[in-house]
């Protein structure tokens, strides 16, 4: 538990409004600062980092270059609690097939891929051949593979927002820390040491988000499988 | 385990407040934005949608402030729509906390905007608004068919419903939201020939809108229309029915829901 107040770097790449994101953060915690930052510095200085993100693969990436982050964000990944969301969870990944490939971040091993045209499900597809449309968009149900200090208070299956058209597939079951279902089971989060990623996005899920976002701030980037009950 | 169909209150706003008034008992100035979406949220919206009807140029950036104030408090995904014209506009409702924003005539006017807000912003925040009627087929023995119109319905644009739809997916939209001319204000229920037929004509989700008078006609818009979310405004605004008793009416109905 913090005592001091816990200062949360927002990375500021130039990817869509960090808007809904900051504020969240500041709903979910009233006593953390928060700094939606482009700054290495401040991005170093943080106790906390939160690496968000819209748009495409190539911008993701070629923003950050741009921005110089990159050795910055495998810093902040390599030493305190951090959380990606959307793209930024995609973004930690190997390599991604949007843009006809683009080389990620590698902190974790695995693909991003794109979902097949010719996805269907029964229970929430439309037309005859209840074909599922892309993008995934809307409340699906989380299936929390793993105890962790994220999901704590956060029901299983759980509903939480996405819109993705494109997700993750890492090369091991072992980061794997939420799956949901979209025509195949699909990873939806990712936790690897003091790393947590999200596929959906906590800033849009009402009161499910604010607790994920409330239990990062208070989370000292540990976990093991009996952490929680 | 499966993906949620929508339900969406459609809050139209003049000059920063809401008209056609939320009767609530419980809720002290219904023309305030934030308090109605707040009560939506509460009740479990799944999404919010603003649609701008000011008139007048003066009054248009009063929206930016109501989805900066929502924004600000109310953690589900937000639409705007109702006069974006620029990738400007497009830019100053994303970054006032916008999610999406409906193009409407301005997509009809130059449908090259509608790719260009794509490629600025992503897909999954352009949705465009189709407002379509339907007209006779052009000889008797041919099926009726469905054409654009703007200006609140009253101007036809000759294009084909179907047709534009698929268009404007290739463009770059995200999402369509499709709103039958005949039906609306009318309680009706949704045009669903015309839903259905768009749904399953395009790879992206479908929002139906325009004509919903009762709970039944939602849960139709799903199963029958094949919508992928429901847009509804005067039942939630005059207090008819609460979006928690649609939602169970729909889940009762078989139709996936997050309740």
């Amino acid at each position: 538990m913090t005592t001091a107040t816990t200062t949360v770097a927002v990375i500021d790449y130039g990817m869509g409004n960090l808007h809904s994101v900051a504020k969240a953060l500041e709903h979910a915690n009233a006593h953390a600062k928060i700094l939606v930052t482009s700054d290495k510095q401040q991005i170093a200085n943080a106790d906390r980092v939160l690496l968000p993100g819209v748009g495409s693969m190539r911008d993701c990436m070629g923003e950050m270059e741009r921005l110089d982050l990159i050795d910055t964000i495998k810093q902040a990944v390599a030493t305190k609690p951090f959380l990606g969301i959307c793209i930024g969870m995609q973004a930690l990944m190997a390599h991604s097939a949007e843009n006809d490939g683009v080389n990620c971040l590698n902190i974790i091993p695995g693909e991003v891929e794109r979902f097949a045209d010719n996805l269907s499900d029964p229970l929430c597809g439309t037309g005859t051949d209840n074909h599922l449309k892309i993008p995934h968009m809307g409340w699906n149900q989380v299936n929390q593979q793993i105890k962790h200090p994220l999901w704590k208070n956060i029901p299983q299956n759980q509903r939480f927002y996405f819109v993705h058209s494109y997700f993750v597939v890492p090369q091991s079951p072992e980061p794997v820390a939420g799956s949901t279902v979209y025509g195949h089971p699909v990873c939806v989060a990712l936790a690897q040491d003091n790393v947590f990623a999200t596929q959906f996005h906590p800033e849009k899920s009402a009161d499910a988000g604010l607790q994920l976002f409330a239990n990062f701030i208070d989370w000292d980037g540990t976990y093991n499988d009996d952490c929680c009950s | 385990m499966a993906l949620a169909k929508r339900i969406i209150p459609c809050l139209d706003v003049d000059k920063g407040r809401v008209v056609k008034g939320v009767q609530f008992v419980d809720i002290r100035d219904a023309g305030d934005p934030v308090e109605v979406a707040r009560r939506y949220n509460s009740e479990g919206a799944d999404e919010l949608t603003f649609l701008d009807i000011t008139a007048t140029h003066e009054g248009r950036d009063t929206i930016v402030h109501v989805v900066e104030q929502v924004a600000g408090e109310i953690f589900i995904p937000l639409t705007v729509g109702g006069g974006i014209r620029t990738v400007e506009d497009v830019r100053m409702m994303l970054n006032a906390g916008a999610d999406k924003v409906a193009i409407n005539s301005a997509a009809v006017a130059n449908p090259e905007f509608v790719r260009e807000a794509a490629e600025k912003f992503g897909n999954q925040c352009i949705v465009v608004a189709i407002d379509a009627k339907q007209v006779a087929g052009k000889t008797d023995d041919q099926p009726p068919r469905w054409e654009i119109f703007t200006h609140g319905g009253r101007k036809p644009t000759g294009i084909d419903a179907i047709e534009w739809s698929k268009k404007m997916v290739a463009y770059g939209a995200g999402e369509l939201l499709v709103t039958s001319m005949d039906n609306d204000g009318v309680k009706d229920g949704f045009d669903l020939p015309l839903t259905r037929l768009i749904s399953d004509n395009v790879a992206v989700p479908v929002i139906a809108s325009g004509g919903v008078g009762n709970l039944d006609h939602l849960a139709e818009g799903v199963i029958e229309g094949h919508a992928d979310a429901v847009l509804a405004a005067s039942i939630f605004h005059f207090a008819e029915y609460s979006i928690g008793e649609a939602k169970r009416h729909m889940s009762d109905k078989g139709i996936e829901m997050r309740l």
